[in-house]
């Protein structure tokens, strides 16, 4: 197999004194999505948030394109192709929808132009005028990633999505991710909800204690249902 | 001869103008401040020093080498402006992470160190900066004598205070600002350079201050001492308009400029002191402030 | 919002033992001073260190930074001068009036302060005392520019005659040694326990069920008190009150004591009082203006210096090590 897109090694995370990563070890490859799984506080936003550099306090060794990522600083991150969708989205409330939209900076030619993005997302161009935090909940989760797809990204790290959404909602998402995954898009996914992660994902890393405890393709899924019961508390 | 409330209408007129240039100063002083708390979270205590420097500038340029008010109006802005990003740079970002309170007291250190300098360099008294030849005289409204640099002031700082608003609440900058404002660091995650905006806005709040004191210098006269006072009345002003909103701040700015003069009309003893009286009566009724969103 | 608790303090207390004898030498070398220095000068760093602790009461006890405690000890120098001068009081009771009226104006100014929080309730002290200030400036009894001057000392009590500089710096003494005993006991009370935990987290002190604004508005006028005490016995020490002690820059300077002694350390800003007002007294004759110097002061102090000198000791390993017994509780 060819070199991963990601390629994270022996990442060690801290809260101030508190060791929250021990050791993990991870790859994503070009147009694949993979999720990240496992229970509450065991360290999947803790990952995502330290493979972007929101926390410094981290060591090992993360590979982007080839590229060693730890010495970049945290506003050089996006210019090398990694687009991050946080948990709590943020949406601004100052700006309108279309301000939150063009907020990130395109790095690159092949992103998604704000006529195709509205096409996807039609609530989106309704609303463009209004403030960004007053759209729903799922409005606003369609926002936080469509600013990221303009941008031209080339790996998209999406922190539970689905969190808090009804499920006709969580199916749109699903069939947003099916679409981004068909124009070739690279993902890394953290989620909770088991049963969505697995219609979109390829592959998975279980996560556990600030470790990678297993990982398996989406074919594999059948036989690993009971150890994943077990870990995931479902 | 006509009168209002037993005053003379040319009194009155008077009061009123006065209050319009001080409500001017205390908008562009304010909106400076607002712009500086909202991405920095620091309360600027050396604006009213950097206020004076903008005057000292623009006095220094003309004395010193002969450059007149209108290049002088924007040289010393600039002046001010870089001055203060080099600071923000070298030592206030060094500041971010702690407790509020110590970029507050540096910033309170700098506006003594330069009202010290200042006074070490030029004396405690004031220096005169003449009214440029375009703007000297005025029109005689029948009703009042208006000085045009006067008059100037008041279109100036308009003009200035809308400029601001534009440019925060309608620009691609100004929407970067408004961010970061909100959420600094998911911003940087963007792939913009929020620390250098941080300086970016603090060069551009002081640059603000020191323009207010290019324009104050042929009104009042230039000395080391004419922020400080002015300050502390601006501080009031933002505790009554909060500073959630630089559309506040600028409001409030000239309504209490305004007041104050009036109050000179009608019981002068109270002038000093009618803005903080105010302040005082709203944070009695109304703790946030007039607009403010703040906690 | 607890970014105001963020204040880098040590409330760690030494070696009992330790502190006695420190204790003691220290007031033998304040007994003994007298006899060695200037007694006014004495005096003077005594009334201002009374002043800085008590405005540390607040700012490092409490989390509240006051930038308008000139209000409260000029305020009283003028109440003491004037009911001393022109009602002919003793001394005490002079005192007593300066102390009175600095709680009530602690009273009204801390009130209209705590209804905001962090920096815009430091707005708020800032805004309030420079109107005490045009106030002070217009009232007729300060007499404006000039002051109220010679103001007699008196005979505290009737019989001490304090014109005599001994028998003045011995009752300055007291005073002070009085105050310090005042805020000790706060700190270490139950009462105090709480303001501290009001500093470290509002919110959770609020859901504990404190009435934080009591409890807030009790430190601001206890602080304002004795910052009155020092106020009056500033005015009687230098027989005059000026517009000076009510001005903003006054406020600024017990800013830079305590945080030059050690911001919420006990005695820290004593030795920052003495430290800013010999500074004082060596710029006065100099040609740099005050201003400057400790503008400069301040901007090295905040960016290289924040935790004072007490509190570079304490955080020092001799001063953990003398410590060291108090991490059990």
């Amino acid at each position: 197999m060819t070199e991963a897109l990601l390629s994270v090694r022996n990442l060690n995370a801290w809260y101030g004194e508190s060791h929250a990563l021990h050791g993990i070890d991870l790859d994503v490859h070009q147009g694949e999505t993979v999720t990240l799984l496992g229970r509450n506080g065991v360290g999947k936003t803790t990952a995502l948030r330290s493979i972007v550099g929101i926390i410094r306090k981290r060591s090992g060794d993360i590979r982007f394109n080839g590229k060693d990522m730890m010495r970049v600083p945290l506003h050089r991150t996006a210019r090398h192709g990694i687009g991050y969708v946080p948990e709590e989205r943020g949406i601004f409330s100052t700006l309108s929808v279309e301000e939150n939209l063009t907020l990130p900076p395109v790095i690159a030619k092949d992103g998604m132009s704000l006529a195709e993005i509205y096409e996807l997302f039609p609530n989106l161009e309704e609303r463009r005028k209004s403030p960004g935090t007053k759209l729903s909940g799922g409005e606003q989760q369609m926002l936080a990633m469509a600013r990221i797809l303009r941008t031209g990204a080339r790996l998209l790290l999406l922190d539970e999505p689905t969190e808090g959404l009804a499920p006709v909602i969580v199916q749109r998402i699903g069939e947003v991710l099916q679409t981004l995954k068909q124009r070739g898009m690279t993902i890394l996914l953290v989620e909770q909800n088991f049963r969505f992660a697995s219609k979109v994902a390829d592959r998975f890393y279980v996560v556990d204690h600030g470790k990678v405890i297993d990982n398996f393709r989406v074919d594999e899924l059948p036989g690993r249902m009971s150890m994943l019961n077990e870990a995931l508390g479902v | 001869m006509t009168t209002i409330f037993d005053v003379p209408v040319q009194a009155f007129l008077g009061q009123l103008l006065i209050g319009l240039i001080n409500g001017s100063f205390y908008a562009m002083l304010s909106l400076g401040l607002a712009i500086i708390f909202g991405m920095l979270k620091i309360i600027n205590f050396a604006h009213g020093a950097q206020f004076m420097v903008g005057a000292f500038a623009g006095y220094l340029l003309l004395k010193g080498i002969g450059v007149g008010y209108w290049p002088a109006l924007i040289l010393a802005p600039l002046v001010v402006g870089l001055a203060s990003a080099a600071i923000e740079r070298i030592a206030l970002s060094r500041l971010y992470n702690l407790d509020h309170l110590y970029s507050l007291l540096f910033t309170f250190g700098l506006a003594l160190t330069l009202e010290g300098a200042f006074r070490y360099f030029f004396g405690a008294s004031g220096q005169p900066y003449a009214v440029p030849k375009e703007l000297a005289g005025g029109y005689n409204l029948g009703f009042m004598f208006l000085p045009k640099y006067r008059a100037w002031v008041v279109l100036a700082s308009l003009v200035i205070c809308i400029a601001s608003w534009l440019l925060i609440e309608k620009t691609k900058l100004g929407a970067y600002l408004r961010a970061s404002t909100e959420n600094p660091t998911l911003v940087r995650t963007f792939g913009i350079n929020v620390p250098l905006l941080l300086t970016f806005t603090y060069g551009m709040g002081a640059a603000l201050a020191g323009l207010a004191g290019m324009l104050a210098a042929p009104i009042y006269q230039v000395s080391p001492l004419m922020g400080s006072n002015l300050i502390i009345v601006v501080f009031a002003v933002v505790v009554v308009g909060g500073m959630g909103s630089i559309l506040g701040a600028i409001i409030t700015g000239y309504m209490l400029g305004i007041l104050e003069g009036l109050t000179k009309v009608f019981y002068p003893e109270a002038s000093n002191i009618v803005i903080f009286v105010i302040m005082a009566i709203i944070l009695l009724v109304r703790p946030a402030g007039l607009m403010g969103r703040d906690a | 919002m607890n970014s105001q608790a963020r204040i880098a303090s040590s409330t760690r207390r030494p070696l009992l033992r330790l502190e006695t004898i420190l204790l003691g030498i220290g007031v033998l070398a304040l007994v003994l001073a007298p006899f060695y220095f200037y007694p006014i000068f004495l005096m003077k760093v005594l009334c201002f260190a009374l002043f800085a602790c008590a405005f540390n009461l607040l700012l490092g006890y409490t989390g509240i930074l006051s930038f308008g405690h000139a209000a409260f000890f000029g305020g009283s120098a003028y109440f003491t001068a004037h009911a001393v001068k022109e009602w002919g009081f003793s001394p005490e009771l002079g005192i007593l009036v300066g102390v009175a009226g600095a709680s009530l104006l602690g009273l009204v100014i801390g009130f209209l302060a705590i209804r905001r929080q962090g920096i815009y309730s430091t707005m708020i002290t800032l805004a309030l005392s420079q109107m005490f200030f045009f106030f002070c400036l217009q009232a007729p009894f300060t007499h404006g520019e000039d002051g109220i001057q010679n103001i007699p000392r008196g005979h505290l009590f009737g019989f001490i005659d304090l014109e005599q500089p001994l028998y003045m710096y011995f009752f300055v003494l007291t005073a002070f040694l009085a105050g310090m005993f005042v805020i000790w006991r706060v700190i270490h009370s139950p009462y105090g326990m709480i303001l501290r935990s009001i500093r470290e987290n509002e919110n959770r002190a609020i859901s504990l069920g404190y009435s934080v604004a009591r409890y807030k508005l009790g430190a601001f006028v206890m602080s304002a008190a004795l910052a009155g005490l020092a106020g009056g016995l500033k005015a009687l020490v230098f027989q005059f009150a000026t517009l000076t002690d009510v001005s903003w820059q006054m406020s600024g300077e017990v800013v830079l004591m305590t945080l030059l002694g050690g911001i919420g350390t006990l005695v820290g800003p004593v030795f920052g009082a003495a430290l800013v007002t010999g500074l004082g007294n060596y710029f006065a004759t100099s040609e740099l203006p005050v201003t400057l110097v400790t503008g400069i002061i301040f901007m090295i102090c905040v960016l290289v210096f924040r935790r004072g000198m007490i509190g570079e000791l304490y955080a020092s390993r001799l001063g953990r090590r003398l410590s060291r017994r108090d991490d059990e509780d």
